[in-house]
Parts: structure tokens; C-alpha cells; sequence
């Protein structure tokens, strides 16, 4: 058996799915393989078709063109109560007339999933699971944000899904909040084994929590790799600018460098671009370094001005701009304890290693 | 094992707690006034129309009109056939209304301020006109037209206005599209979903709806006065033709009926704001 049947068997299986509503075409030409056990987020900007995505996934769409399979089954025309999948929705949707305990076995029940005993020791177990143990008898009304989207969570894994849809089940969390819940539906998803999608606008969310992303603008899956690929090698210029931050020069490809304006930046991937050819160079500010200009130039340094100096907590993002009027701007990040002696218009030298920028064809 | 949920967030003030933040105002002595003053002007009638339905002639006072009422021909005929007349047009209601406004905030929203307008057709059309109407469109079996049950269709176009402002805003306060969805994502069919998740949570809407039903029911003359029926208070009207204080005793009972069932709608909408509010 090779590699795409195992996945066809044992995930989830999305080839040539195109979506339109009215003459606005939201999904254009999706193919996308999920293996068992995997965590995918879908991330992208509103209106990539992430969430339409998601809702096709569910059943609640159904795509102009297009097949869904799941475990070797063609779905793509079966009711969402007919999948076996569990859903977590942006918006608290816990049932407001059901406790907490209620809402977890409402699936079990309404599935015919073991007996009553049954579905009331593994609600509990649930519940237990997601931190719950001792609020199983409230309704939503009182329990905070969080906690209801962690009663959503069980009552989602309740009816042992073959796959877990996660639709921005933080968004409307704090951020403190957020940052835990989301630790928290990673170590259950890995515990429980099962296939999740996670729609999320939110980069940070995404890197963090995936063993895949599939970033998406405009109906397209533009790279779907792990976080830290995706970071370090995007694959076009809008992935770049949308994974991370850092500075983008617009420049020509020549030899093994950029010639950005007047200035000439040394990149290895340049090499890899026929000679004058318009290409972008990004650069992520951890690799940016600054060295006083009254202190010798590193090799391949360029000469630029600090702009902005924005301080994080342990680190401070400093902004620049090339000297080079036409050269644009870039940002270095360093530790907060180093980075007090640059100041707003301070002349200094910006260097990095010849290999660290990315250079891709200019679109 | 993870950390328990309450140790890394807030949870919400205990109820008693939050009730205290809407802690309620002193009425000044004006409100009073006016108050008192709207009292006046509302009980005054009510107990004039007790006094005289207690009137038995000269200056004597007694009990008799509602010995009279209680036994007289047709009173319970009458009242019996509002109340069943009531429970038919909330049968009527619960069938085709309350699914048709299910499928118009799931299904097409778009449609929603034309079923506004149409629900609110009776304030505007005359209920004579209404009802000539009706019978030259609404015909069928003998069993409806020739029997007050033919008196349901009316009754449901009558109360429209209420029973759609009141689902409405049950509808309203619920994320129904989300409810649905999270339903089916479990495994729920549409009749569990609707049965266990949206109805339970349309529970005061529901009540409401249904006790304006009952009161506009029983006070409704026009309609079955027109088509020669004798429901309540065509009994009331027809008793006054001829006992002036047993139909005063009448009206006051009537009035009583109305009293209960708009208790019954305070009530119940005040319990469930707490359950269905706090959802959200």
C-alpha cells in the first residue's frame, strides 16, 4: 500500500474541492491529506475560505465540486449527524438548558452510544479530563468563557470522533486564558490520538499548536508544511509577509545577492534567481544584527538608521531603515538587557549571515 | 492531569451577587403620584363593576348574579368551548408557526421582515373584514366549517401579532443557526435537536405565546358573533342583553380568567430570563 492510500485509509482526504457563492468563488481547487493522529491549522486572513473549509469538512457545506473522504469513505454528501466527527464552534454553544454533565452526554444519547451508566462514567471521565470535575452540574450561564469552551471540547470528544473540527474555539477568550486552553487541546489531542483541524487566524495559535499549517488567502492552500518550515522556508512572498515578522527589500537578483537600490545585500538564495531578475528578500529580525557604526562594519553589512525601538518584555524589536532611501525597512529583534544602547536615530551597521535571508521570485 | 479550570480563571460572582449590581431605585414621591393615580384610574371601573354586579335592586346586595352566572344556560358551554377553542389555536400555532419561524432563522433569514409584516396584517385589517374574508378563501369539510373549530383559523391570523413577537424574541436571544449545527455535529437528527435543544430554550417564549392565545381567545367576540357561534364572550354580550349585573359578574370573571393568564405569562417570563440571559 503506498503512503496516499494509508492516508486515505486510516484520515481525511480533500481532492478538488471548489466552493462558490453566488459569483464569488470562496474554495478554489482545495487538495489536502490529513493522517491519523495529526493536528492541521487552517490559518489565513477573513474570507480565505479557511472556515468554509471547515464547515465542508462538517458537513454543513457541501462543495460545488469536489470529494471528502474519511477513512476511505466518500463523505462528501453525508449529513453532519451521519459523520463521526465532533465540532468546537467559535461561538460558546453549549445547549443553555443543559448542565455541563447534560451537554457531554447529549451525543452519546442522541448517537445510541453504550447505556446510560456508560455515557454518564465517560461524560464525568471527559469533563474530568478538561478540568471540569468539580463544575459538572452548572449551566453555561454560569460558568465563565473558558470553561464553556472546555465543556465544548468533551461534549465534542464525547461521541469518539474519528475527527475533531476546531472552528477559532479561541477567539473570543483573554489572552491568558487563551494561551493555556490552547496547551491544553494540544496535550488531549495528542493523549486521545484523534485527527484535528483547527481554523485560526491567529499565527502564534497556529505555530504553536500544529504539527502542520496550511495557510490559505483567497480559496487557495498556499503552503501546508510543519510551523517551523513554513517559517524558515515559505514558500511565496505572502506567506513570508503573513508567518512571523520581518522586513521585506524589493530588489534584483545578482549572483549570490540582492541589489536593493544603490545598496548590495549578500543572500545565498539569491543564487537560486537567473541574475537581474526582480526578487524579494525577507528577512526575519532574529537574524538581523546591529553593531554601533562607530565600531568596524561586519562583513556584508549595510548601513542603516534606527527608526523604532518597541520593547516586548524580554526582547525589543528594533525597526530600520536602510540607509539606501530606496532600500525599505527592517527589523532586528534582541535581547531587552542588550538593546538600551540603540536609540532612535542612531546610525548603525545591519549585518546577518549569508544565509539566513530568503529570497523568492517577486510576484 | 491538568489543572482545574477554577484555579486559572475567575469564575462569575455567585447570582445573589450579581442581582446586587441592578440594585433597584427609590421612587420619588411624584412617581408615586403617578403611579397611584394610574391605579385609580384602572381599579376604579373594576370595583364600580363589582358593586353593581353585586347590586340585586333598591339598596340590597348579595351574591345573587353569580348564583345566576354559574347556573344560567350556555355559561359553562360557552367558557368550554373558549378554552378548547384556545388550546386548538396554540395546536395550530405550535405546528406551523413555530417550525416556520425555525426555518426562517436557520434557512432564510431574509425572509424575516416579511413575515414581520404579514404577522402584523390583523392589527391593520379590520376583524370584520378580516373575517369576510376568510370564509371565501378558508372552506373545507363539514366537521370545520359548519362547527366552531372553523373559529381556529381566525383566531391563529388574530393572534399572530403576539405569538410571533413573543417567539421572536425567544428566537432572538438564542444563537439558533450555532445550537443547530452543534446538534448535529453530534449526532442529533432535526427532530431531537428541535425537541431537546431549541423548544426547551423557546420555553418562554412558548408559555407567552401560548397564554396570549388563551386570553385573546376568550375575550374574542367578533369573529364568532359574525359566524353566528357562541363562545364566551358572545354569552357575555348576550346575557347583557338581558341581566345588566350578571353580566357585570360576567366581565369581572372574564377579566379574573385574563388576570391569571397574564400572571402566568409575568411569571414565567421572569424565570426564564435568568436561564436563557445567562447563555449568552
Amino acid at each position: 500500500m503506498d503512503s496516499t492510500a494509508h492516508i486515505a485509509m486510516s484520515g481525511v482526504s480533500l481532492t478538488g474541492i471548489r466552493k462558490t457563492y453566488g459569483v464569488r468563488t470562496v474554495l478554489k481547487q482545495i487538495d489536502m491529506e490529513l493522517s491519523q493522529g495529526e493536528l492541521v491549522c487552517l490559518l489565513g486572513p477573513s474570507g480565505c475560505g479557511k472556515t468554509t473549509l471547515l464547515r465542508i469538512l462538517a458537513g454543513f457545506e457541501t462543495p460545488d465540486h469536489g470529494q471528502v473522504m474519511l477513512n476511505g469513505q466518500d463523505v462528501t454528501h453525508l449529513p453532519p449527524n451521519k459523520r463521526r466527527m465532533g465540532m468546537v464552534f467559535q461561538a460558546y454553544s453549549l445547549f443553555p438548558n443543559m448542565t455541563a454533565l447534560q451537554n457531554v452526554r447529549f451525543g452519546p444519547r442522541v448517537r445510541g452510544l453504550g447505556d446510560t451508566k456508560a455515557q454518564l462514567a465517560d461524560a464525568e471521565r471527559l469533563l474530568g479530563m478538561v478540568g471540569l470535575a468539580a463544575h459538572i452540574h452548572k449551566f453555561p450561564h454560569q460558568m465563565s468563557g473558558g470553561q464553556q469552551q472546555r465543556v465544548a471540547l468533551a461534549r465534542a470528544l464525547a461521541v469518539k470522533p474519528d475527527i475533531l473540527l476546531l472552528d477559532e474555539p479561541l477567539s473570543a477568550l483573554d489572552a491568558k486564558v487563551r494561551a493555556q486552553l490552547r496547551s491544553e487541546i494540544r496535550r488531549i489531542q495528542q493523549e486521545t490520538g484523534i485527527t484535528t483541524v483547527f481554523v485560526t487566524h491567529d499565527q502564534e495559535e497556529a505555530l504553536s499548536i500544529s504539527d502542520r499549517v496550511a495557510v490559505m488567502s483567497e480559496g487557495h492552500v498556499l503552503q501546508m508544511a510543519p510551523p517551523a518550515e513554513i517559517y524558515r522556508t515559505p514558500a511565496d512572498g505572502f506567506v513570508a509577509r503573513f508567518i512571523g515578522a520581518g522586513g521585506v527589500l524589493a530588489g534584483i537578483a545578482d549572483g549570490a545577492g540582492v541589489r536593493v537600490g544603490n545598496t548590495y545585500v549578500t543572500a545565498y538564495a539569491a543564487s537560486q534567481h537567473v541574475t537581474g531578475s526582480a526578487v524579494e528578500l525577507f528577512l526575519r529580525p532574529e537574524h538581523v544584527l546591529l553593531t554601533a557604526r562607530n565600531l568596524p562594519a561586519p562583513a556584508g553589512a549595510v548601513t542603516a538608521t534606527v527608526h523604532e525601538v518597541t520593547f516586548f518584555g524580554s526582547l525589543t524589536r528594533i525597526k530600520l531603515g536602510l540607509d539606501d532611501g530606496d532600500a525599505g525597512e527592517i527589523w532586528a529583534d534582541l535581547p531587552s538587557d542588550n538593546a538600551g544602547h540603540f536609540a532612535i536615530g542612531m546610525p548603525v551597521w545591519a549585518s546577518w549571515a549569508p544565509e539566513s535571508p530568503r529570497v523568492l521570485a517577486r510576484q | 492531569m491538568s489543572v482545574t479550570a477554577s484555579e486559572v480563571e475567575t469564575p462569575l460572582p455567585p447570582a445573589r451577587a450579581r442581582k446586587a449590581y441592578g440594585a433597584r431605585k427609590t421612587l420619588s414621591v411624584g412617581n408615586w403620584i403617578i403611579i397611584a393615580l394610574g391605579a385609580v384610574f384602572f381599579i376604579t371601573p373594576l370595583v364600580m363593576t363589582g358593586i353593581f354586579s353585586l347590586w340585586e335592586g333598591g339598596s340590597k346586595y348579595g351574591w345573587s348574579a353569580y348564583g345566576m352566572m354559574l347556573t344560567a344556560p350556555g355559561f359553562w358551554s360557552s367558557l368550554f368551548l373558549s378554552l378548547r377553542l384556545g388550546v386548538e389555536t396554540m395546536i395550530l400555532t405550535a405546528v406551523l408557526l413555530v417550525p416556520a419561524m425555525i426555518f426562517v432563522h436557520l434557512k432564510a433569514p431574509k425572509l424575516k421582515p416579511l413575515f414581520e409584516f404579514i404577522s402584523n396584517l390583523p392589527f391593520v385589517i379590520p376583524a370584520v373584514a378580516l373575517i369576510a374574508g376568510l370564509t371565501t378563501v378558508y372552506t373545507g369539510p363539514a366537521w370545520l366549517i359548519s362547527t366552531p373549530n372553523y373559529l381556529v383559523i381566525p383566531y391563529f391570523f388574530l393572534c399572530l401579532p403576539y405569538t410571533f413577537r413573543s417567539l421572536e424574541v425567544g428566537l432572538g436571544t438564542l444563537d439558533v443557526r450555532t445550537l443547530t449545527e452543534a446538534g448535529q455535529s453530534l449526532g442529533g437528527g432535526w427532530g431531537q435537536i428541535i425537541f431537546l435543544v431549541i423548544l426547551p430554550n423557546l420555553r418562554t417564549a412558548l408559555v407567552g405565546a401560548v397564554l396570549l392565545i388563551m386570553t385573546t381567545v376568550i375575550g374574542e367576540f367578533t369573529f364568532a358573533s359574525v359566524l353566528l357561534f357562541h363562545n364566551f364572550a358572545v354569552f357575555i354580550n348576550d346575557t347583557g342583553q338581558n341581566a345588566i349585573t350578571e353580566a357585570a359578574a360576567l366581565s369581572l370573571f372574564a377579566f379574573l380568567l385574563t388576570w391569571v393568564f397574564m400572571l402566568g405569562v409575568l411569571i414565567t417570563s421572569r424565570r426564564g430570563a435568568a436561564t436563557v440571559g445567562g447563555a449568552h
